[in-house]
């Protein structure tokens, strides 16, 4: 990945975002269920049908209702939500801190058992416990983090009862923070009181987050060392006679580290796309879970909205990992 | 790569024997898991010993027949409204393939056309679907599928249709890949060459090499269908709200988990077999079929 191709990749982000929007708008338009129907009160008259139905743009052709969104989204505004009656950027701005902390505490997880176990099968190469190490991985990454949710529920909210299966934080602590970034925030300011409950309802669904994804950090980093050992400059150090961690940290490791970035930093975006249905089952106060909530009562300006955001996410994941790459290269940081 | 050139050296049949040898214990495991799996959805109505719809309000969240208070009539007991959770998961497996074989070829069958033709024709062409494909990938699969399904309406067809319209993306990237890659090698040349066209040379000459790499996919994808399947039946969104699926019964687990939590863990356990059966079987035939991919 060279700067050019870089550049070319960021001129591409708006007619992606535009399309997203475009399917999106669409796709909810031919919706048989009607939003109207559901939030109008009993005893409501046709003529107050057709006032809701205009005040939400709803009786527009759909041309003219995406041009008037799409206008109006330019400029920052996604509309009301029609089933919480709020604005839809208020509503994201709101929620999307609890999703980002659970998706950084997931993916740092990952990372850290990612590396142990790659550091541990390495270590076993050759041996007859590297095929457990890989078996293991294998399954890890067979079973997708909704499942891991519910299992770590049964076994740790329900059978050992260790842990809380449900919200962001116990309802009984007064949460008087300035940003929505409760964790950071708290952990900041020294409360380490918010901290820690926070924590502990955000270990459950951030683990079920990381495990596939560690498996996938193993996986990679492993082959990656496995591949980097057998280079000539390891093979030279060791025949200097240099010990086996100084040539893993100072050889092996950051040639390493290049292609598990390049490969494993894509697939970030998995995780990410994962928390709707982690939040879910946690009943996490997420967009995840919003978003699910947005489907089942036709919400379509929130749908529209949470779409977007996590299209806003992916895309600049992935140009981020493309960046940390192009750092991290030394061919690409002077090519 | 030189035990590659072994293979090829030592002529078909050994190197058969050598391939199923190491496709071994993964593949055999695998075959055995979603063979188990497709059998009990052919013979639910033989196999469940009960009705999966029916009732009985009198004996409601029994636990398993060998645990205390379990009666030997509901061998893994019975949900809330009594009904006999062994025949329930039976059946759910009746949707659960019928899902994974048809979603799976569907998405594949228009992944390979798109893959086929962006990479074959290559310019403008290529250019549109690469683009269609990054708008694709911008979206969140899980909430993509469950809008999907939610416009669509309840019904097989809708979820089928969910898994299609998120997935085919999965074999367009790999076969456009895949058949670029094959049309420089010299035997496409070579067709050209004799004057084959290029309908002609993808129909002979590509579809085959792709083969390995499609079934490889194709078995991972089923896995997939049946994880969207039981995501969507979580959810409720996925078919008709009285036909038993391992979704919805780990919803309605989830609600009286504290008191049956058995409920819920006996969909995990057979959601989990059918998932790690296809991924072996996936991992299994990538050996057996294609020695240069083996790890």
């Amino acid at each position: 990945m060279r700067w050019g191709e870089i550049i070319r990749r960021l001129v591409l982000i708006p007619p992606t975002l535009v399309g997203v929007a475009v399917i999106v708008f669409v796709l909810l338009r031919v919706v048989p269920g009607d939003p109207i129907a559901m939030m109008i009160p009993p005893g409501a008259t046709p003529a107050d049908i057709e006032h809701l139905r205009a005040f939400y743009g709803l009786d527009q052709p759909i041309l003219r209702q995406f041009i008037t969104w799409f206008g109006q989204a330019l400029r920052g505004d996604f509309g009301r939500s029609i089933s919480v009656h709020q604005s839809v950027f208020e509503l994201v701005r709101a929620r999307l801190p609890a999703t980002l902390e659970l998706a950084l505490l997931a993916t740092l997880i990952a990372v850290v058992l990612g590396m142990i176990t790659a550091l541990i099968g390495i270590r076993l190469r050759g041996r007859r416990a590297e095929l457990l190490v890989d078996g293991g991985v294998g399954v890890f990454l067979a079973i997708p983090d909704f499942l891991w949710a519910l299992i770590l529920l049964l076994l740790f909210g329900v059978l050992i009862p260790l842990l809380p299966i449900s919200g962001r934080i116990d309802p009984e602590i007064d949460v008087t923070l300035h940003s929505n970034f409760y964790l950071l925030e708290s952990l900041l300011l020294g409360r380490f009181d918010i901290a820690n409950a926070l924590v502990h309802h955000m270990i459950l669904p951030a683990v079920a987050l990381a495990l596939p994804f560690s498996a996938l950090v193993a996986r990679i980093l492993k082959a990656s060392l496995a591949d980097a050992e057998d280079q000539d400059y390891a093979q030279i150090a060791r025949a200097r006679g240099f010990s086996w961690p100084k040539i893993l940290l100072h050889e092996v490791f950051p040639n390493a580290l290049i292609p598990t970035v390049a490969l494993g930093g894509v697939q970030v975006t998995l995780l990410l796309g994962g928390t709707v249905l982690v939040e879910r089952i946690f009943s996490y106060e997420g967009i995840g879970n919003m978003a699910i909530d947005a489907v089942i009562n036709r919400d379509f300006p929130l749908i529209q909205g949470l779409i977007l955001t996590f299209a806003v996410l992916f895309i600049a994941l992935n140009l981020a990992v493309d960046l940390l790459v192009a750092l991290l290269d030394p061919r690409l940081r002077h090519g | 790569m030189v035990d590659l050139a072994l293979d090829r050296a030592a002529g078909p049949s050994s190197r058969w024997t050598a391939a199923l040898r190491r496709g071994g214990p993964r593949l055999w495991l695998g075959a055995a898991l979603v063979g188990v799996l497709v059998l009990v959805a052919l013979a639910a109505p033989l196999i469940a010993p009960h009705d999966p719809l029916e009732q009985d309000l009198m004996s409601a969240q029994l636990p398993p027949a060998w645990t205390s208070g379990g009666d030997a009539a509901y061998l893994l007991g019975t949900d809330s409204l009594g009904r006999c959770v062994l025949s329930r998961l039976i059946y759910s497996a009746r949707t659960a393939v019928a899902v994974a074989l048809i979603a799976a070829t569907l998405a594949a069958a228009i992944g390979i056309a798109f893959g086929l033709v962006a990479g074959s024709f290559g310019g403008w062409i290529d250019q549109l679907t690469s683009r269609l494909i990054d708008v694709w990938m911008a979206f969140p699969p899980v909430l993509l599928s469950i809008v999907l399904a939610a416009v669509i309406g309840a019904g097989l067809t809708s979820v089928i249709a969910a898994i299609v319209v998120v997935d085919w993306t999965r074999f367009a990237r790999v076969v456009r890949a895949e058949t670029m890659v094959q049309l420089k090698r010299d035997y496409a040349a070579a067709a050209r060459a004799i004057g084959l066209n290029r309908g002609g040379i993808l129909r002979l000459e590509i579809l085959p090499n792709l083969v390995p790499l499609v079934v490889t996919l194709l078995a991972v994808e089923m896995g997939i269908a049946i994880l969207v399947e039981v995501i969507l039946s979580f959810v409720g969104i996925s078919v008709a709200s009285d036909t038993p699926t391992w979704g919805g019964m780990i919803a309605e687990g989830r609600q009286i988990v504290y008191q049956a939590p058995w409920i819920m863990a006996l969909p995990i356990a057979c959601i989990i077999l059918s998932v790690i059966g296809f991924n072996l079987l996936g991992d299994g035939l990538r050996t057996l079929l294609d020695p240069v991919q083996r790890r």
